[in-house]
């Protein structure tokens, strides 16, 4: 039996209380439902997908940090000698907070946009498009940061870490995620086939292989470091290499507001993207 | 509750997609080709703009049961969708309990239970899981969705499947879910869009008695159906869409007398004969219509007229006399049947 009460149901309660905010028209301020939905379909993934973005980092420290350090041995950077390892280590927990966060908001919401197609559902609730963007961009965070926060521990217990600034590598990895993520999905949401999405590798691969990751960009022409700079895989790294360092500059200051510019223009175009696809 | 006005949506689409969906009816007289959506040509890319709503004005009340009628490709699910606040209005007025779509879409969404057409189950979640997680999009507490999601499952008659992938279900399963999972935040206004297309008909009778006592406990109703049975049972009032526009409105039994007569007389002598004896049965009831399988005599006297064409020599191979339906008036009125678009 269904029983149904003539004073306000409570999901219009819940709803009117938010009707007078700004943003009330595009969110409904309930973007972890939407978490709370991919924790329960996390059982369906493919565990061992999820697996990888944890080995990955840890099998590029190997054969790079160990493997061409033995080669190496130490690293001018910044004024300092550092080895190998202690040199490529930031660098690789940027990227697997990049990798993470932009394989949940690239293949994973492409593939629930055109073949789950949930996002047809959530539209038709009382939810907005800006809480699927900041639900699914959210998720992703946790992705990229839970990959960061494992490789860190790895790096530590390998006895790379020197600072208790290092710490600050999580709230950074989840900062640098969510920008990603959040351009990630902006992108995805203009891609109607699987094979455009590959196109994405095109980008991502030099971005790892030349953003300061392996060797300083002080190799590079002059011009060529001003491009690479811009980049934000290098931003990131700017990033966690100084806190893993524990050389805290006002400089670290540029690659935060880098990123929170990044996160900001990647939330907008998704909304207006979400709203025009599925509420126009 | 729902107020529309000079109501209008166009879908542009590009010069390639206009082949691909040509409609199967398009070829078969010029009466109905007239029918189909306008297109209107817009701008330097060739590209098109079809008339999917074409200006229609409506209103229900709160408590009221509405139906809309229409022919496969009539505009039914666009004017819900924009109902729904899932999709904009092109041009005209649209207030949904007093408010405007346009602007308040998650406010107004909230007091909506929505049954799409086509279902948007959660296939990576199980069948309570899609209850729960769609609850909580709108906000509702897991304590509070806990019982509500008990009675749901009753409702549907899924407690046995009640952990299964809603994969495993079959398609009047899914349907039933999708209508349970429209009532999970008790919606004051309910959207059904062919809620019982592929349900069986005891399912199918069991969704009414549903949604009968629904009506009673004051909540409003809008569907759309090909069935004219269950419009008959269901809707209070009801539009008949085409093309885009309303061409008639009023209670299933108005209708009826207005466009139909009282009795119809169905003959049947074999397909390539229909046409052949139609010119001979001038003068009997008030209108005939011929269908490609069968000839409808429209009349208030039935019984007499049969007897009149079989008078006439005219053996059909079947013959039958009903009341009149709404399928008549929609017939009347678009110059096709329901089920054949
Ligand atoms: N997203 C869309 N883009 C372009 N054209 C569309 C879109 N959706 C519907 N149309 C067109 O608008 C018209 C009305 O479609 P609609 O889905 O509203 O019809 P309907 O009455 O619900 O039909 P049915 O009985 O088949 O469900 C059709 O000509 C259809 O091709
Ligand atoms: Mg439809």
């Amino acid at each position: 039996m269904i029983t149904q009460s003539l004073t306000v149901s409570a999901a219009v309660a819940i709803a009117e209380r938010r009707s007078g905010r700004v943003d009330a028209g595009v969110r409904a301020g309930r973007a972890r439902t939407l978490m709370l939905r991919n924790a329960l379909a996390l059982r369906t993934n493919n565990a061992l997908s999820f697996l990888t973005g944890f080995v990955e980092p840890v099998i590029f420290l190997l054969a790079f940090g160990y493997g061409v350090g033995a080669l190496v041995g130490t690293i001018t950077y910044g004024g300092m000698t550092l080895p190998y390892a202690v040199y490529v280590a930031p660098a690789l927990l940027a990227v697997s907070a990049m990798n993470g966060a932009i394989f949940d908001s690239t293949f994973n919401v492409f593939f629930k946009m055109h073949y789950l197609r949930i996002y047809q559902a959530i539209t038709s609730t009382s939810l907005g498009p800006l809480d699927v963007a900041l639900g699914e961009i959210g998720w992703a965070m946790l992705r990229g940061a839970m990959y960061a926060a494992g490789f860190l521990t790895v790096v530590t217990l390998l006895g790379l870490t020197t600072s208790w600034w290092a710490l600050a590598l999580v709230p950074a990895a989840m900062l640098i995620a969510f920008a990603f993520a959040s351009v990630g999905m902006a992108v995805t949401s203009y891609m109607s086939t699987f094979h455009q999405l590959n196109w994405m590798q095109f980008v991502l691969l030099p971005l790892f292989m030349f953003s300061g990751t392996f060797f300083p960009i002080t190799a590079y022409p002059e011009w060529l470091q001003v491009v690479v700079a811009a980049t934000p895989l290098w931003q990131a790294i700017a990033l966690t290499r100084g806190l893993f360092l524990g050389v805290l500059e006002p400089a670290l200051l540029i690659p935060v507001a880098y990123f929170a510019v990044m996160a900001a223009i990647g939330l907008i175009v998704t909304t207006r993207r979400l709203d025009r696809l599925f509420l126009r | 509750m729902i107020r529309a006005r000079a109501l209008t949506k166009a879908y542009s689409r590009a010069a390639s997609a206009k082949r691909a969906e040509r409609r199967p009816s398009e070829d078969t007289s010029a009466k109905r080709a007239e029918r189909r959506p306008s297109e209107v040509s817009t701008g330097s890319d060739g590209g098109r703009t079809l008339l999917a709503v074409d200006g229609i004005d409506l209103d229900v009340a709160a408590g009221e049961s509405f139906g809309i009628l229409g022919a496969n490709g009539a505009g039914k699910s666009t004017t819900m969708r924009m109902i729904g606040a899932t999709l904009q209005r092109t041009s005209g007025e649209l207030t949904i309990l007093g408010r405007d779509p346009a602007h308040e879409g998650p406010v107004i969404r909230a007091h909506l239970g929505v049954v799409p057409q086509q279902d948007t189950l959660d296939t990576e979640l199980t069948v309570r899981e899609n209850l729960l997680t769609y609850g909580r999009y709108f906000g509702l507490p897991r304590t509070a969705l806990v019982p509500r999601i008990e009675e749901l499952l009753d409702f549907a008659q899924l407690q046995d499947k009640r952990d299964e992938k809603v994969e495993a279900l079959s398609g009047g399963m899914k349907r039933r879910l999708t209508i349970a999972r429209g009532l999970v935040n008790d919606p004051s206004l309910l959207l059904l869009d062919e809620p019982t297309t592929g349900l069986d008909p005891q399912a199918r009778h069991i969704l009414w008695d549903r949604l009968y006592q629904l009506r009673e406990t004051g909540v409003t109703l809008v569907l759309t159906t090909h069935y004219m049975d269950e419009a008959e049972q269901l809707c209070e009032r009801l539009v008949i869409m085409d093309a885009g526009r309303i061409v008639a409105e009023g209670a299933p039994a108005d209708l009826i007398r207005t466009y139909s007569s009282r009795e119809v007389v169905e003959v049947r002598f074999g397909t390539n004969r229909n046409s052949e004896v139609l010119p001979h049965l001038h003068g009997i009831g008030d209108r005939i219509e011929e269908l490609p399988d069968r000839l409808l005599v429209y009349t208030d006297t039935g019984e007499s007229d049969l007897q009149e064409i079989v008078a006439r020599g005219f053996m059909p191979v079947t013959a039958l006399v009903r009341r009149a339906s709404l399928e008549d008036v929609f017939l009347r009125l678009t110059g096709r049947s329901l089920v054949d678009g």
